[in-house]
């Protein structure tokens, strides 16, 4: 028996070791936290095709002097199906105005599975490309964006969106900057 | 007192199972007849508590014992029997029982059916076994206890999750379970041919129907796990590359290439080393599967509630089992060595490129549901892997599979001849093209994705057809070489002729749907497909534990009615979330699949989702065709002559003795 051999038969095992280490490390991860560079800069401007009405664009711009959300997601994205429950019922307070991001998508999906599972978005713009996802520096789907009446990106939430961060981190952070002067 | 009467009947088990895991083994090292003739009672005592349990489990639900927590949080007074049954391994809790009862179930066929075997084989079988009880056992009673009480009992439960009040769901984790936990026979027996040293055949044989069986409960299992997302998720989706559904397609994948390459191993004695890291695989990834759905590292609809704790004991039992069995293939492998040869055109050849095919496949699907988890413990950020990156990794993958599959049926082991493959598959290859050339003309327009795909289709049915053809053409007596065809053959050529219809299912599918929203007040008709769909109206229904708005659309086609549907929105009432309940005519050539959205001013209106569906019963006819086909071929005479001639030699030996 040669030394090469025994490595060779060695080798699932060393792969299998990589694999537990990867483990207890996602053990200790959150997969819904990280620090966006892009909190207080100035949310990147883009102008895209609307979902719903592809002849019309959305642009940033509309949005200026109030306070929004920007929600990236997909209907390929698993988690996003999660989250949208709680979206449709927030929709329904008013209280703030959704764009919804349909990133990386095809927009027939889109709008199947919107329909299939609620539509809580004001308007939804198309980024087919994902151009404007590399812009905003979206790492995974779905991620939620809170903008205040000035432009400025003031919160990121990576994954769905809690219960319970909706009603203490993000209710109390948008009542606040809707009092802000514009 | 029948809860704890469950709870002790568990913690007995865990106690056989040590029992078990040990002394057998123990025995069958030094020799001690004795002490491995424990390990068929052991295997007996330990399915009788988990019967006990299990039943104790079904007993609380019947009787609505909300002060079990386990059933005050999955069951209700109102909710149907049937559902109270399956309630019981609905949620994280329960489908541990489930899986342990199953294992326990498995055990005692394998010392039921294995009395063929050597007394030490069977002895280090049974452990292997005895020791993944161990590890489930000590799972439920020390992080997920189904029978823990709640002080004091709510009046009434919450409900089970309305999602799984589903025929399909009720049937799916029990057959998907009889699948994951059959691979550990599969596996029981590598690590117990690892642990005696000797990889020869008849490890390969013992191993064989055993293993097919699983693999076709786990066909099962997933073809139901699909057409329950169809039928209940209410899209007409029928995949979703979701982390849970790949976690139960990578064992499949991987089974299904040691289904393969068992043959190899037992005719040609090839493969060996490579075969038994197959069936080490594809336990291993079905334990991974239960990591994943209950750890927490990964989100997916499926997920139950995660709790670290758990991720952490599952990750431990997962590097006592996977690590100790790799380290003890390190060990034992080296020296095993197959001294066969093949030339590049024979059946051995091919098969080996079928291994190739699928574990690369499988390996592709790992790093997809796993990537986003890499990329966040490299701490380079946080991705989502999506249906774009299967689909683009799957299909070039599994064409030339498809490819191969008639063929290489027909190949001879050790060396066969170009030009006699190429006489049996020339008129296939010339039928396949035309079919793929003009069939697609029948719909109504033509693409190259359906003119693949039914080409496909045809190549691999007829080549498999040619197979069966060979093995009676130009014989004295067809009749009687029919007849001995073994049904194993017969078995193979049903299961690839099942790939020919999920194909066409696929292909049809994915090219021809037809998906509408409209609008619709009672009246008022909309034609899809060529079919007219009336509303009728809407209507609130009460169900025993919901309440429902359900519509009623008749359906009509050249002046003939062909079906009247009723899709429903159901509340239900203790969870309160909306479902959209889905009606369906179903046909072999076309589904047509109504579903209701919201309501649309005052006039009855309803928005209402149209889809036709040609040919989508295909893709789930092919995974029965597969399930079937793998019934037939472990059923195979050979398996049973040779447990009956093992059991004769070895009463003769018994004799001789005495």
């Amino acid at each position: 028996m040669n030394r090469k051999r025994i490595l060779l038969f060695s080798l699932p095992l060393l792969f299998f070791g990589l694999l537990v280490a990867l483990f207890l490390r996602g053990l200790e991860l959150d997969p819904r936290r990280v620090p966006s560079p892009l909190i207080g800069k100035p949310a990147p401007t883009f102008t895209l095709p609307r979902l719903h009405d592809p002849a019309k664009t959305f642009s940033t711009a509309e949005m200026k002097g109030k306070v929004w959300l920007l929600n990236v997601w997909a209907s390929w994205c698993v988690a996003c199906r999660d989250e949208q429950p709680l979206l449709v019922d927030f929709a329904q307070r008013h209280l703030v105005p959704i764009v919804g991001l349909d990133y990386k998508d095809d927009p027939r999906d889109g709008k199947r599975w919107l329909a299939a599972l609620g539509d809580p978005y004001d308007v939804i713009a198309v980024d087919a490309s994902g151009r404007v996802g590399i812009d905003w520096g979206v790492y995974g789907v779905p991620e939620t964006f809170v903008i205040d009446k000035h432009g400025i990106i003031r919160h990121k939430v990576i994954g769905p969106i809690q219960p319970e961060i909706l009603e203490h981190r993000l209710l109390p952070l948008i009542r606040r900057l809707q009092e802000e002067p514009a | 007192m029948i809860p704890e009467l469950g709870h002790f009947a568990l913690i007995l088990a865990l106690a056989v199972a040590l029992v078990q895991a040990s002394v057998p083994l123990v025995g069958a090292q030094l020799g001690i007849e004795r002490w491995m003739r424990i390990a068929r009672p052991a295997a007996w005592a330990l399915m009788l508590c988990m019967a006990v349990a299990f039943g104790a489990l079904s007993w609380a639900f019947v009787h609505d014992d909300f002060s079990v927590l386990y059933v005050a949080n999955n069951s209700n007074t109102a909710l149907p029997l049937v559902y109270k049954l399956s309630a019981v391994w609905g949620s994280h809790e329960g489908s541990l029982l489930l899986w342990a009862t199953v294992l326990s179930l498995w055990t005692v066929a394998v010392s039921l059916f294995g009395r063929g075997l050597p007394l030490a084989m069977l002895s280090r079988v049974l452990s292997v076994m005895g020791m993944v009880s161990i590890g489930f056992l000590l799972f439920m009673l020390l992080t997920s206890n189904p029978f823990e009480r709640v002080l004091p009992p709510p009046l009434e439960g919450r409900d089970l999750n309305p999602l799984l009040q589903d025929p399909g769901m009720a049937m799916h984790p029990p057959m998907l379970y009889m699948g994951y936990v059959g691979f550990s026979v599969a596996f029981a027996f590598a690590i117990a041919a690892l642990i005696d040293g000797r990889l020869d055949a008849a490890w390969a044989r013992w191993s064989r129907p055993w293993t097919t069986v699983a693999w076709m409960f786990l066909t099962l299992g997933i073809t139901l796990g699909s057409w329950w997302a169809y039928n209940e998720l209410g899209w007409g989706g029928w995949w979703f590359w979701d982390p849970v559904e790949n976690a139960s397609f990578m064992p499949w994948l991987v089974g299904t290439a040691l289904v393969h390459s068992l043959a190899v191993t037992e005719k040609r004695g090839a493969f060996k080393a490579w075969t038994v890291l197959l069936a080490v695989f594809a336990f291993s990834l079905s334990l991974l599967g239960t990591f994943l759905v209950r750890s927490g590292v990964l989100t997916s609809v499926h997920a139950f509630a995660t709790d670290p704790a758990r991720g952490l004991f599952i990750l431990a039992f997962l590097g006592v089992v996977v690590g100790g069995s790799l380290l003890l293939y390190a060990w034992r492998a080296p020296a095993v060595r197959s001294h066969v040869h093949f030339s590049p055109v024979s059946r051995e050849a091919v098969l080996l490129l079928n291994n190739l095919l699928l574990v690369v496949t499988a390996a592709s699907i790992l790093l997809g549901t796993l990537y986003p988890l890499i990329v966040d413990a490299l701490g380079v950020g946080k991705i989502s892997v999506g249906a774009p990156y299967f689909n683009a990794v799957f299909v070039p993958l599994t064409l030339p599979l498809a490819f191969l599959v008639g063929v290489g049926a027909m190949l001879r082991w050790k060396q066969d001849r170009l030009e006699r493959i190429w006489r049996h598959a020339r008129w296939p290859a010339a039928v396949s093209l035309l079919a793929g050339l003009v069939l697609p003309l029948l719909f109504d327009h033509w693409t190259w994705q359906a003119a693949l795909g039914i080409g496909l289709a045809c190549w691999v049915g007829l080549t498999t057809l040619e197979g069966l053809r060979d093995r009676w053409a130009g014989r004295s007596r067809p009749l009687a070489a029919l007849a001995r065809t073994p049904r194993a053959f017969y078995g193979m050529s049903l299961a690839h002729f099942g790939i020919a219809v999920f194909v066409t299912g696929i292909a049809l599918t994915t090219t021809y749907s037809l998906e509408k929203d409209v609008r619709l007040a009672p009246g008022e008709s909309y034609v899809l497909g060529g079919y007219e769909f009336r509303m009728l109206g809407v209507h609130p229904v009460h169900g025993p534990n919901y309440e429902a708005q359900q519509g009623t659309l008749e359906v009509w086609r050249a002046g003939r009615r062909v079906a009247v549907l009723h899709p429903e929105k159901r509340v239900y009432r203790v969870q309160r979330n909306p479902m959209t309940e889905a009606a369906i005519d179903a046909g072999v050539l076309r589904d047509l699949f109504v579903a209701l959205g919201e309501p649309l001013g005052s006039d009855g209106a309803w928005s209402v989702r149209l889809y036709y569906k040609p040919f989508i019963r295909w893709i789930w006819s092919g995974g029965l065709f597969m399930a079937v086909g793998g019934l037939l071929a472990a059923t195979d005479r050979r398996y049973r002559q040779l447990v009956r001639r093992d059991a004769r030699a070895m009463l003769e030996a018994v004799e001789a003795t005495a």
